[in-house]
């Protein structure tokens, strides 16, 4: 059961709707496995977006298709309406993001150096040092331990350097992998809250991949529901909410 | 950092106070290993006179170019290379055919082509031949990682043993060749030891100077992060193989370097002296000292110049059992760190 109104970009009606970012029947194979199935989403400008499911739905593989880290085999991403570039780093030169699950930061750097990680395309040292401020500001944890090895933070405080090493490339869509796996509950809160921050400061985009339901309904405006590698629900959280959608990916009673 | 400046301040300072060096030096081993290659080091070339010193020192100005510039690939990238010792040849038999005597070669018997180049016009096409070679062989390298990037380093390694030693028209195989010119600018050779020390020394500063640049520079940071987590630089943008492609090139030529100052230091080279145990050692050199740390390389390659030159003086060794015996100690040596110190004399990180 996919998406019912699968629609190609550029005949999107009235320019000011028209989808920052648009998959269009995206398939994605690993093998054998299939992963996604002819999947078709869209984000407005300034939205905030989930992508739910439970384990093995595919939720992940579809910011890795946006970002050209993952095996497409049919469809189409389109970017501002016009087909999104296959290869990674021309990706990030148009303003997308990602923050990968497990945060993957890099220990023997410093907490500045990893920030520097993040904005590969930017020379100038009076912006970066600009941006640096901004994401310090954002999140002061990062300001105060600037100068150490980021293998001396929690997994909480490795998290916002994640999210902030994220932000230096000053992006248009933030992609965000599964912010809170692995966090405590009063961490889990820090970072839906930083996450909502951010889209309010900075009016940033963002996708984010999440198994923590309750948190995140909190802070998005929509939400897709996979399941099998199938969108199964498209909605506000009031709408997902109210069915029973959820237990029934979750729980498999059909 | 090439010399750890933090550290000779603090030594410095320390040396001023027995008290508080003591105080200092309980349970810092990295003091103790600095204070214990380096006493060494003078205690020998003092118990054997100057111009020991002055051999010893020149061998440990190629073993520590080598060490050095192995260490941007294993340990500033990652990428454990046991293949560097065919740049190194490379570097050596560039030099020795294109500085060959053509008057001394007409007297051999398997004739190789001569050019007669001077030390300072052949170094240039070492450096070049090897950074060429390393190009072609670090775009299919760069396929691999970890374990099997080792395996194709070793078979890089065999591969250039190989041809040292069949491709005789051009490198005589076996015989090696002989007579390598000395460096010359004008008429002025650098005929003595000590003068070849100095220049051994030079190029070893600038080596180090390069290494250095590049390991506190942004592409440094790309290095150390590709060491970390190859995968996930590329979410940010980065072309990971681009950055290894140009460390391993950077590398290669500075490997062929030492590899055209050993030839002309020797004068006299055959393939044995690149064969894969060398190379082996030299990533026992960089790993000994400590991955991702220049200072770190000079400790592992003079400890090393110290144990294989103190081997000679070891009382009722035949010096056939030399070679082996080196081997022996520094394999028991690597165990014994690998157990207590897996990050080296100095070194901040793990293999």
């Amino acid at each position: 059961m996919a998406l019912a109104s699968v629609q190609t970009a550029g005949q999107a009606d009235g320019s000011g709707d028209a989808p920052l970012l648009e998959l269009v029947g995206i398939s994605v194979e690993y093998g054998a496995v299939r992963a996604l199935h002819e999947i078709s989403m869209s984000v407005q400008k300034g939205e905030v977006v989930a992508v739910m499911g439970p384990n093995g739905a595919g939720k992940s593989t579809v910011l890795k298709a946006v970002m050209g880290l993952a095996p497409v085999v049919a469809g189409q991403v389109y970017w501002r309406q016009h087909l999104l570039a296959a290869a990674t780093h021309e990706i990030v030169k148009e303003g997308i993001a990602f923050v990968p699950q497990g945060r993957r930061v890099f220990t023997h750097l410093t907490i500045t150096e990893n920030l520097e990680m993040g904005c590969i395309y930017l020379n100038d040292r009076s912006e970066k040092a600009n941006r640096l401020d901004s994401v310090m500001e954002l999140f002061p944890v990062l300001y105060e331990k600037r100068k150490d090895m980021a293998s001396a933070m929690s997994g909480g405080q490795q998290q916002m350097l994640a999210l902030g090493r994220g932000l230096m490339a000053s992006p248009e869509l933030l992609l965000l992998d599964e912010p809170t796996l692995g966090l405590a509950p009063i961490i889990v809160k820090e970072v839906f809250e930083k996450v909502a921050e951010i889209s309010e400061r900075l009016d940033t985009t963002i996708m984010v991949v999440e198994h923590n339901i309750k948190g995140v309904l909190d802070i998005v405006d929509r939400a897709y529901v996979l399941d099998k590698g199938e969108v199964v629900h498209n909605g506000t959280p009031d709408s997902i909410r109210e069915t029973d959608i959820l237990t029934q990916v979750f729980l498999g009673s059909a | 950092m090439p010399v750890n400046l933090d550290g000779i301040r603090t030594f410095a300072r320390l040396a001023q106070n027995p008290a508080e060096l003591a105080r200092h030096a309980r349970g810092n081993i990295e003091l103790w290993a600095n204070l214990f290659v380096i006493g060494w080091a003078i205690a020998f070339m003092l118990w054997q006179g100057a111009g020991f010193a002055v051999i010893v020192l020149t061998v440990f100005a190629i073993w520590a170019i080598l060490a050095v510039s192995l260490n941007l690939v294993v340990g500033f990238t990652g990428l454990l290379s046991v293949g560097h010792i065919g740049f190194f040849g490379l570097g050596a038999y560039t030099m020795a055919i294109l500085t060959s005597d053509p008057a001394y070669e007409q007297l051999r018997t398997e004739a190789i082509p001569t050019f007669g180049w001077t030390f300072f016009a052949a170094l240039p096409v070492c450096i070049g031949l090897a950074g060429l070679a390393a190009l072609l062989v670090g775009v299919v390298f760069n396929r691999f990682r970890d374990d099997i990037f080792v395996l194709v380093s070793f078979g890089f390694a065999i591969i250039a043993f190989n041809v040292f030693l069949n491709l005789r028209s051009v490198t005589r195989g076996a015989f090696g060749i002989h007579e390598i010119a000395r460096p010359q600018i004008g008429n002025w050779v650098f005929d003595g030891e000590v003068e070849f020390l100095l220049l051994g020394l030079a190029f070893l500063a600038l080596v180090m100077l390069i290494s250095w640049f590049i390991t506190t520079s942004s592409f440094g940071r790309v290095l150390t992060a590709i060491r970390e987590d190859e995968q996930a630089i590329e979410v940010f943008g980065y072309r990971a193989t681009h950055f290894k492609l140009a460390v391993w090139v950077i590398s290669a030529m500075m490997t062929s370097l030492a590899g055209g100052l050993f030839a002309s230091w020797t004068s006299f080279i055959d393939p044995n002296s690149f064969i894969l145990l060398e190379s082996v050692l030299l990533v026992s050199i960089v790993i000994l000292g400590g991955l991702a740390t220049i200072w770190g390389s000079l400790l592992g390659a003079m400890a090393f110049v110290l144990l294989e030159e103190g081997m000679r003086f070891i009382p009722y060794l035949p010096t056939e059992y030399i070679g082996q015996a080196r081997q022996v100690i520094l394999g028991i040596l690597l165990v014994l760190l690998m157990l207590f110190r897996p990050q080296g004399l100095v070194g901040r990180y793990r293999l």
